[in-house]
C-alpha cells in the first residue's frame, strides 16, 4: 500500500486519477495549485487506486494524504 | 617451520579476516568481504597496505579489524580505509583508530583522495580508554576529516552500520552512498532509543539508508547493491582532480543524447506550468554524462555533475516538475553543499533558473528557511569557480538571487527567450499592488481589470527590457544554449580570482 502523499501546502486543483485506475511509478495523481504554480503529485510506486482523500478545492498540508494505492 | 613461511601462514591468516560463520552471515545479507570490496573498487587491488599486523598478537582481531592502505581508481591514487565487519563487527580498538588516522595523514601528505568503506559498530568498548578520548582517540580522525575537507575529495561507502561517534564520518565526507536495507547511521541505536527516551522504533525507519536519502539528507545516494555503490564511487571520483590545486581532467566529448524535440517546445509558455528540467539538461550536457547528487532529497532542486565538451561542470537546477521548483529548507541547504563541493575542487557551476521563489508560510519560517536560504546564498556568492546562470523562464524574489542572479559575480548571466526576472509574477503582483481596488471594483469589471493590469506589469519585465538595461547579458536561442556554454565555459577557464581577504567568514549556519 502507497499513500500519496502533498508534497507542500495548497489547493487541491485537480484530482487527474479514479478510484480503480492503474497508475504507474512517477504519473501524476493530483494537481495542487500553490505559490501559483501546477503542483503535480505523483505516485513514487506504481498500483492501483484504492481511494481518493481529497476533493478538487480543498486545502492540504505538507504530508496531508491525497490517494492511497494497493 | 622456517621464518619465510611462518610469515607467509601469517599474512594468508590475517587476510582471511574473521570466522568463517561472520563471512557467511554477511553473505546472507548481501554484504561482501573487506577485501572483495576492495578488489572492486580499485584498478587493481591495494598498492600498498599499511599494518596488516596490527594487533596480530591478540587472537581473533586481524588487522585489528581495519584495512587500510593505497590503491588507483581510474588511474588516480587513493587512500582507503576499509572495516571489516567480520572482526568483532568492525569495532574500533586503539590501532583500529591509529590506522585510520594514519591512512588520513597520508592523505594529507600526497594530497590524494580519502575514501572510507565503513561498515562497523562502533567503539570497542572494552578498549575505549585507549581509543576514546585521547590526542590519538578516535576524535582525531573527525580532526583530520575536517582539515582534509575541501583539500582532497573524501568519499563515504556505506556498507553496514556507522553508529554513534563512527556516524561522524560519514557527516563529514563529500558524498554518502548508501547500500538500501544493509547501510544505517545513527547516533543511538533503537533499543536505546527505547531504554532512554521510551520511542519504540524499527532501525529502517531512525537510520536505515533511504531513510537518510529521502528525509534527513545525510545520505547522497541509496544504492542497490554494494557493487552499484562501488561502481558509483568509481564514477564520481572521475569527475574530481586529486586535491584543491588541480582542475579535473576533461574526457573525450560526447554530443549530447539525440531528441526530436528543440528546447523551446519542452518549455511551456506559461510559467505556472510544470515541464521535467531534465529534458533541457540532457539537451546541452554530453551523453550519459550525469551524475546525480541527492537525487531523492528535496527533489525540486536538481544537483549533478555532468560533462560538456568532455569538461566537468557542476549543475544546479530548479525542477518545475517538483513542488513547482519552490525553494525549501532543505533544498537551499543540498544547493550550499554541492556549490561548495564543486567551488572546492575547480569544477564550474551553472545555475539553470525556473522559479517561483522561497516557500512561505508558518512551517518553513519555523523551520528557519530564511538562514537557510541564506546559506544557499553564501555558498554561491563565496564561489570563484566559472560561475553562469541561465534564466530559463521565471526568477522571481529571493529565488533569482540564491541561483546566482547578476548581483553575485556571476561571469554572465543568459536569458532564453522564455525568461521571466520579477520580485514576484504577475498574478501574485497585481494582487499586492490592487487588491483593495480589485475588491471595490463591480465584480463584472473585475476580470478585465485584472487582465489589463497583468498585461502591463509583464510588458514592464519584458525580456528585452531587462536586457537593454544590461541586467543580463545576452538572450539567446534555446537550441544555441550548449554551444555558447561550452565557448564561455572555455573562455573563463582562465580565472583565478580570491572571494575576500579575512579567515574566514561567520556562515549563517
Amino acid at each position: 500500500m502507497e499513500e500519496v502523499k502533498a508534497a507542500m501546502a495548497g489547493n487541491v486543483w485537480k484530482i487527474v486519477v479514479n478510484v480503480g485506475d492503474e497508475v504507474e511509478e512517477d504519473q501524476d495523481v493530483a494537481i495542487l495549485e500553490s505559490m501559483k504554480m501546477e503542483i503535480p503529485i505523483p505516485a513514487e510506486e506504481g498500483g492501483t487506486v484504492k481511494e481518493i482523500k481529497v476533493s478538487e478545492g480543498d486545502f492540504v498540508n505538507e504530508g496531508d494524504v491525497i490517494a492511497i494505492l494497493e | 617451520m622456517g621464518m619465510t613461511e611462518e610469515l607467509q601462514n601469517r599474512m594468508e591468516k590475517i587476510k582471511q579476516g574473521g570466522k568463517e560463520k561472520y563471512h557467511q552471515k554477511n553473505e546472507e545479507k548481501g554484504k561482501l568481504f573487506v577485501r572483495k570490496r576492495l578488489e572492486l573498487l580499485l584498478d587493481n587491488g591495494l598498492e600498498t597496505e599499511d599494518a596488516l599486523f596490527a594487533n596480530c598478537l591478540s587472537e581473533g582481531l586481524p588487522a585489528d579489524g581495519v584495512v587500510t592502505g593505497i590503491g588507483k581508481i581510474n588511474g588516480q591514487d587513493v587512500c582507503v580505509m576499509a572495516n571489516d565487519s567480520t572482526v568483532k563487527a568492525g569495532s574500533w580498538g586503539k590501532r583500529t583508530v591509529e590506522k585510520i588516522i594514519r591512512i588520513q595523514e597520508t592523505a594529507e601528505k600526497l594530497e590524494i583522495p580519502m575514501l572510507y568503506l565503513v561498515d562497523s559498530a562502533g567503539a570497542r568498548i572494552t578498549d575505549q580508554i585507549e581509543m576514546f578520548p585521547g590526542r590519538r582517540g578516535a576524535g582525531r580522525i573527525f580532526h583530520n576529516q575536517i582539515k582534509l575537507s575541501g583539500r582532497v575529495p573524501q568519499i563515504c561507502l556505506l556498507f553496514g552500520p556507522s553508529a554513534a561517534g563512527g556516524a561522524y564520518i560519514p557527516a563529514f565526507c563529500d558524498i554518502v552512498i548508501m547500500v538500501d536495507k544493509n547501510a544505517s547511521m545513527y547516533l543511538g541505536s533503537p533499543r536505546m532509543a527505547e531504554k532512554v527516551i521510551g520511542e519504540k522504533v524499527t532501525l529502517e525507519e531512525m537510520g536505515g539508508a533511504k531513510m537518510h536519502c529521502t528525509v534527513s539528507g545525510c545520505g547522497d545516494v541509496l544504492a542497490k547493491t554494494e557493487q552499484d555503490a562501488i561502481s558509483f564511487a568509481r564514477q564520481y571520483l572521475s569527475y574530481f582532480p586529486a586535491n584543491f590545486h588541480k582542475k579535473p581532467e576533461p574526457k573525450q566529448a560526447v554530443e549530447p543524447a539525440f531528441s526530436e524535440k528543440k528546447i523551446a517546445d519542452i518549455i511551456p509558455p506559461n510559467q505556472n506550468a510544470p515541464f521535467n528540467m531534465m529534458d533541457l539538461i540532457h539537451r546541452i550536457i554530453d551523453k550519459d554524462s550525469f551524475c546525480e547528487i541527492k537525487k531523492k532529497f528535496a527533489r525540486e532542486l536538481i544537483t549533478g555533475l555532468a560533462r560538456m565538451d568532455g569538461k566537468s561542470v557542476g549543475i544546479i537546477a530548479n525542477q518545475p516538475r517538483m513542488k513547482g521548483g519552490v525553494l525549501f529548507p532543505d533544498s537551499a541547504d543540498k544547493a550550499a553543499k554541492f556549490i561548495q563541493l564543486c567551488d572546492a575542487f575547480n569544477i564550474p557551476l551553472l545555475f539553470l533558473m525556473d522559479v517561483p521563489g522561497f516557500m512561505i508560510g508558518t512551517k518553513v519560517e519555523q523551520q528557519g528557511i530564511i538562514r537557510h536560504g541564506a546559506k544557499m546564498l553564501a555558498a554561491m556568492s563565496e564561489a570563484t569557480v566559472p560561475k553562469i546562470s541561465v534564466v530559463v523562464r521565471k526568477a522571481y524574489g529571493a529565488g533569482l538571487y540564491a541561483m546566482a542572479g547578476p548581483a553575485f559575480d556571476v561571469d554572465c548571466c543568459i536569458a532564453l527567450p522564455s525568461a521571466q526576472i520579477a520580485v514576484m509574477g504577475p498574478e501574485a503582483a497585481v494582487n499586492a499592488v490592487y487588491a483593495n481596488k480589485i475588491a471595490e471594483l463591480p465584480e463584472a469589471e473585475r476580470e478585465a481589470f485584472v487582465q489589463e493590469k497583468q498585461q502591463a506589469y509583464k510588458d514592464d519585465i519584458d525580456i528585452y527590457r531587462l536586457a537593454s538595461e544590461m541586467v543580463v547579458d545576452d538572450v539567446i536561442q534555446p537550441d544555441n544554449l550548449r554551444e555558447a556554454l561550452i565557448k564561455r565555459y572555455s573562455v573563463y577557464d582562465a580565472k583565478q580570482v580570491e572571494f575576500t581577504k579575512r579567515k574566514h567568514g561567520v556562515y549563517p549556519v
